[in-house]
């Protein structure tokens, strides 16, 4: 049920939030730097999607699917395949979001989750392509909240990865300049995995995947895209005004890595399910 | 990409469809209810591959304002179909053809919906198709109609839809996508099940008179199997489990009362 007609909360469920992190609790029970329950299922969308994912965090749940179509390359990389994320917050996923055309915060979602994805070199550009200068694979990676109760971005950039692991795709080629497939049927060529973890401020306090009662009293939060040898490949600091210091920044870090090596487990256990 | 082909025939020598089904069955339908938390009411359909997702919100405030209807609640439909649920991408953006459709579906369920007890108040039916393998409207208004029922919006009935079409020349119901792109003709319906009254009719193709009324009637009764179908899912999602996991009693379901003696709390009901 909804619980907010409005993007505000009490005086009483702030100063409750700040007393119990003030005793080292959380609304939910969690620890700070842990993770709700995480439950992904890939190939939700089998007959049409060429990969998909659903993955539910607690009670946020958001379902990505992934097209790949053939298109011509751009003019400055002819020999590179295009890749894009896109999210939206659709208004079925919370009595918050409202109806009509993007507005800034769906726009940062999916440019957020787009940097996780390219900043990380996830998909080779090159591997995508099928003739130089003229055909390449546009691989189109497009997120809809179902559920909104918190930290859309990490379970977004965990249902991308998941859905781009498991794409499968007729492959094309080019024949006296027509498209034929050859038969074969190809995965997408992924060198590496950055996932997103998002840790929020809330007065000298820092947790890990907030929920959205959580995100209404926070000062900022900062997303952090880790990859599999642990760098930084995207950071965003953004959910407020709030400043953060370097001490807390440093910790956040480690928070992360920390919490990304339990979540890329999680991711590989749900993309062998499916094989 | 998926390169879909057309199949020999929609019908085989044996009077069957190209998916095995008789001209009146449908595809497996599975309803649930109460599948999204954050929304008031909601509801899933999956039909054959077919898989849409309903969430409903309010009776709350409208925002734009001067929507607002003075004696009843506008019924705000939103249609929409996921980029990947269809064979090449769809255009993230709403297409003229959701928005036609979103209005058709409200069109279809106001009907049975008691508006006027919400003046000036919005019903919003949000519908994210998540994959599309035909029939997506009739199954968008199956799942809708339910979700509306778990929001608690006052009703007089469930809405069950259907699409009757016509393949190879014989008349079939449910169509699967290669009924719907190489079939002769197509009539989505839904129906308000306690008067048989029409909600939804739309059609395209070529039916004479005859055909038409026939597949009018095949869709009326396909809409009553699937009415039954709905009741089921919302007595699924509403009756409690005791806690050694057997359907205890509720006082709201009126359906396991033969197992029990009527000792005249029912007439002292009504009088009060």
């Amino acid at each position: 049920m909804g619980d907010f007609s409005s993007q505000t909360i009490s005086h009483i469920d702030r100063e409750f939030i700040a007393e119990l992190l003030g005793k080292g609790e959380r609304l939910d029970g969690r620890a700070f730097n842990e993770y709700r329950d995480i439950q992904i299922e890939a190939n939700v969308v089998p007959a049409k999607a060429e990969g998909s994912a659903l993955v539910q965090l607690g009670d946020t749940s958001v379902v990505a699917g992934v097209k790949v179509l053939v298109g011509e390359p751009y003019p400055d990389s002819p020999d590179e395949g295009v890749i894009m994320v896109t999210a939206e917050m659709s208004p079925i996923a919370s009595p918050l979001f409202e109806l009509g055309p993007p507005k800034e915060d769906a726009i940062e979602l999916a440019r957020i989750v787009d940097r996780g994805v390219r900043e990380s070199q996830m998909v080779d550009a090159k591997g995508l392509c099928i003739e130089e200068g003229k055909k390449v694979y546009m691989v189109f990676a497009d997120v809809y909240p179902l559920e909104y109760d918190g930290n859309l971005i990490d379970a977004s950039s965990i249902a991308v990865n998941v859905a781009l692991l498991t794409t499968k795709f007729p492959e094309m080629k080019l024949e006296e300049k027509e498209l034929v497939a050859t038969g074969e049927i190809k995965s997408l060529p992924v060198t590496n995995i950055a996932v997103e973890h998002t840790v929020v401020k809330i007065g000298k306090h820092l947790i890990l995947d907030p929920v959205l009662k959580e995100e209404f009293v926070q000062d900022c939060r900062l997303t952090m895209a880790i990859d599999e040898k642990d760098n930084f490949t995207a950071l965003q600091k953004g959910g407020g005004t709030g400043a953060m210091s370097l001490g807390l920044i440093e910790e956040a870090m480690n928070m992360a890595l920390d919490a990304g090596k339990i979540i890329r487990e999680k991711i590989d256990e749900s993309v062998k399910a499916i094989k | 990409m998926s390169p879909e082909t057309k199949p020999d025939f929609l019908i085989s020598p044996e009077g069957l469809r190209v998916d095995g089904r008789r001209p009146d069955e449908l595809r497996p339908v599975e309803l649930k209810v109460g599948v999204l938390k954050q929304a008031d009411g909601s509801a899933s359909i999956r039909q054959g591959k077919t898989y849409i997702i309903a969430g409903v919100y309010g009776p709350r405030e409208l925002h734009p304002r001067h929507l607002a209807l003075n004696d009843r609640a506008y019924l705000r439909v939103v249609y929409r179909m996921a980029t990947f649920s269809v064979p090449d991408r769809k255009r993230p953006a709403p297409s003229r053809r959701e928005k036609e459709i979103s209005m058709v579906i409200a069109n279809a369920l106001s009907p049975a919906l008691f508006l006027e007890e919400f003046p000036r108040a919005v019903v919003d039916v949000f519908i994210q198709v998540i994959q599309a393998d035909g029939g997506t409207r009739c199954a968008s208004i199956n799942a809708a109609s339910l979700a509306l029922a778990d929001a608690g919006i006052p009703m007089r009935s469930l809405v069950p839809s259907v699409a009757v079409g016509k393949a190879d020349g014989v008349l079939v119901v449910d169509l699967g996508d290669e009924e719907d792109k190489y079939g002769q003709g197509d009539v989505p319906m839904a129906i308000l099940p306690p008067t048989e009254e029409i909600t939804l009719l739309q059609q395209d193709g070529f039916f004479t008179r005859d055909e038409l009324l026939e597949a009018m009637q095949m869709g009326i009764n396909s809409c009553k199997y699937l009415h039954e179908l709905q009741k089921e899912a919302l007595k699924k999602a509403y009756v409690k489990k005791t806690p050694d996991g057997e359907e205890g009693d509720d006082d709201e379901d009126e359906f396991d009362d033969d197992l029990e003696t009527d000792l005249g709390e029912t007439d002292m009901m009504e009088d009060e």
